[in-house]
């Protein structure tokens, strides 16, 4: 069962300097988390999930503690190894989407491949073949102002498949969105799950969200408990 | 390389007003900057324009005041001179007081021994050197007021009036158009005999000599020995090389270049603060999306290198489009004092300081907030949202 593990976090804690003051954000955590997986994590605001998913992404690094993923610890990893890694490894989905703003939705999600050595026409194929997916191929060229909430996620998620990589962090996805377009991110990530097997971690205090997953884990206080239901 | 320029023409569009301000201050600091450029060369002379084998013995005080004809002769017999020739300003009007003209009473055959980079065709030069009521005239002036080989103009003098009816009339033929290799395309030249047996004021006076010598090497040698024929006589010479001639006629004019030189550097430096302020300030509201991108995987240099070409982007645009015009300006400019100071345009190396400071300019814009932007953390990064 160990070895199934795609992400193995273990003793990992983190602390955030506020001026003089330490906050202690997560204790000591192990955590597996098994290739295919659809977790979602839960908590108040301000327990840490973000900090922790951001942990697991590699776009932060832990005070204490190891963390590997798919047999590769990245926690001891330099900046710019760490960040080759990201690019071939891990898709991020925001809860602000967090496109730029001045590119259309094809550049936008183009964006990751410009760090490979693919020719553009390659790169334009892919991009397109992401927006295919999410349903949003006629929306190729517009900017992200001239979107709905509901399509810009959809173009956020297209860019996190686009280098087709093995783990999804999601931070409250569908956080900003009305029911309907969040149902739909929703049903997007389902099927990226069990259709590309995606494996996702994806953070929202929503129950309905989270019924979606097929793990569900709760961090309070810095430690973590599975969900009864799930 | 390449595959980057969309991404940073998307953010030039970024606002659009906003960057067409930057821009157009931009444009209008580098315009100032080849206008400034092309007015300290011509205040201070073009050493171009002089011949590094070429002397000028004038009257000692100041060069508006006259030396008797014999001295030309005197000049010709110093050791180590090859040919001399003599000048005198004709303060030239054509139709119009607005009209001036750089004409010049020259000394005829010995003018074209002492300046070899006039050219003309052989026949012209011939009809020139036959016909002492004949002038040679530069080829943008001819074009100027259409004139032809064989026109009879009637040039006017503000120095000199005839003694024969009092008036100031000088009709000249126009027996050549020259090509000078110097940039001197305006200016003309005739014979100081015609001046001289017309002129009331005065009699047997040239304006000064310019002198020819074998080896510049023993320019300073020669000068000496030309002041020292007229040392204690009534009226003494000074000699001195023709690029030091040109300077010290240009160094009248030179308090106000360099008040003005003054004043446009000042304008200059404050506009590219400004607009080194602007830029940077488009780039820290942009922190989210640096966060983003090295999220995605692009390095720390990799972000830099795009946000600094991007600054260049925009510091060369307008850059290269004040240089520009400022070339285009300056050869205005030239073509409206050429009577009174040799402009020859902007001078090239503008365009080589000119890029150094688009360099400058864009990577000074660039660097404080990529220095900024380096030290956050990406997690930080993305918190400003
Ligand atoms: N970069 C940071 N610097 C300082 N404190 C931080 C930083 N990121 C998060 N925190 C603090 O850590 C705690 C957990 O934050 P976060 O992981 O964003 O919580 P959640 O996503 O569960 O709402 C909060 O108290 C937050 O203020
Ligand atoms: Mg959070």
């Amino acid at each position: 069962m160990a070895d199934e593990s795609l992400v193995r976090l273990r003793g990992v804690a983190k602390d955030y300097k506020r001026g003089a003051e330490t906050v202690h954000v997560l204790h000591a955590l192990d955590l597996d988390i098994p290739r295919g997986d659809f977790l979602a994590l839960m908590g108040p605001s301000g327990s840490g999930k973000s900090t922790l998913l951001n942990l697991i992404g590699g776009i932060d690094r832990p005070t204490a503690g190891s963390i590997e993923i798919a047999g590769t610890r990245t926690d001891s990893m330099t900046d710019g190894d760490l960040g080759k890694w990201r690019a071939h490894h891990v898709g991020f989905v925001f809860q602000m989407y967090n496109l730029l703003p001045v590119l259309t939705a094809e550049r936008n999600v183009e964006l990751p491949l410009l760090l490979t050595k693919l020719p553009a026409a390659e790169r334009r194929k892919r991009a397109n073949a992401a927006l295919g997916l999410v349903g949003l191929s006629e929306r190729a060229h517009h900017k992200p102002r001239e979107l709905s909430g509901g399509q810009e996620q959809r173009v956020g998620i297209a860019r996190a498949i686009v280098s087709d990589p093995t783990l999804l962090l999601c931070d409250e996805p569908t956080g900003d969105l009305d029911r309907k377009s969040g149902d739909e991110i929703l049903d997007l990530l389902q099927a990226l799950n069990q259709q590309q097997g995606k494996t996702i971690i994806m953070v929202t205090h929503d129950p309905h969200a989270a019924a979606r997953a097929k793990h569900v884990l709760h961090l309070n206080k810095g430690q973590l408990s599975r969900d009864a239901a799930a | 390389m390449f595959k980057y320029l969309p991404l940073l023409w998307a953010n030039l569009g970024r606002k659009r007003l906003r960057t067409s301000l930057t821009l157009a201050s931009i444009v209008v600091a580098f315009l100032l900057f080849g206008l400034m450029q092309t007015l300290r060369v011509a205040m201070t002379g073009s050493p171009e324009l002089a011949g590094i084998d070429r002397l000028i013995t004038m009257h000692k005080t100041s060069f508006v005041q006259s030396l008797p004809l014999a001295y030309l002769n005197r000049v010709k017999g110093v050791e180590g001179v090859v040919v001399a020739s003599s000048q005198d300003w004709f303060g030239g009007v054509y139709q119009e007081d607005r009209n001036q003209i750089a004409a010049f009473a020259v000394e005829a055959p010995t003018f074209f021994e002492v300046y070899s980079e006039y050219q003309l065709k052989p026949e012209e030069k011939q009809a020139f050197l036959q016909d002492r009521t004949a002038v040679i005239v530069g080829p943008m002036i001819a074009e100027r007021f259409k004139w032809k080989v064989g026109d009879t103009i009637p040039m006017r003098s503000n120095i000199w009036t005839r003694k024969d009816d009092g008036g100031n009339s000088w009709p000249m033929k126009i027996a050549g158009i020259y090509q000078a290799s110097n940039g001197d395309n305006q200016s003309m030249y005739f014979h100081y005999d015609y001046l001289n047996e017309s002129r009331a004021e005065i009699r047997d006076m040239i304006g000064w000599v310019v002198v020819k010598v074998a080896d510049p090497g023993r320019s300073a040698d020669i000068a000496r020995s030309i002041d020292d024929l007229f040392r204690n006589s009534s009226t003494e010479t000074k000699t001195s090389t023709e690029k030091a001639f040109i300077q010290g006629f240009a160094n009248q004019m030179g308090n106000i270049g360099k008040l003005l030189t003054f004043v446009a550097a000042a304008v200059f430096f404050t506009m590219l603060l400004v607009t080194a302020n602007t830029m940077g300030q488009s780039i820290r509201e942009r922190i989210n999306e640096i966060g983003v991108m090295k999220t995605l995987g692009f390095s720390g240099a990799g972000v830099t290198f795009l946000i600094i070409a991007e600054a260049i982007l925009v510091t060369g645009l307008g850059g290269l489009i004040g240089l520009g015009l400022a070339a285009l300006a300056s050869k205005g400019i030239g073509a409206a004092v050429a009577q009174f100071f040799p402009v020859l345009g902007m001078p090239p190396a503008t365009w080589g300081i000119g890029v150094v400071l688009i360099l400058l300019l864009g990577g000074l814009a660039a660097a404080i907030p990529c220095a900024q932007a380096s030290r956050l953390k990406i997690v930080d990064a993305l918190r400003k949202a």
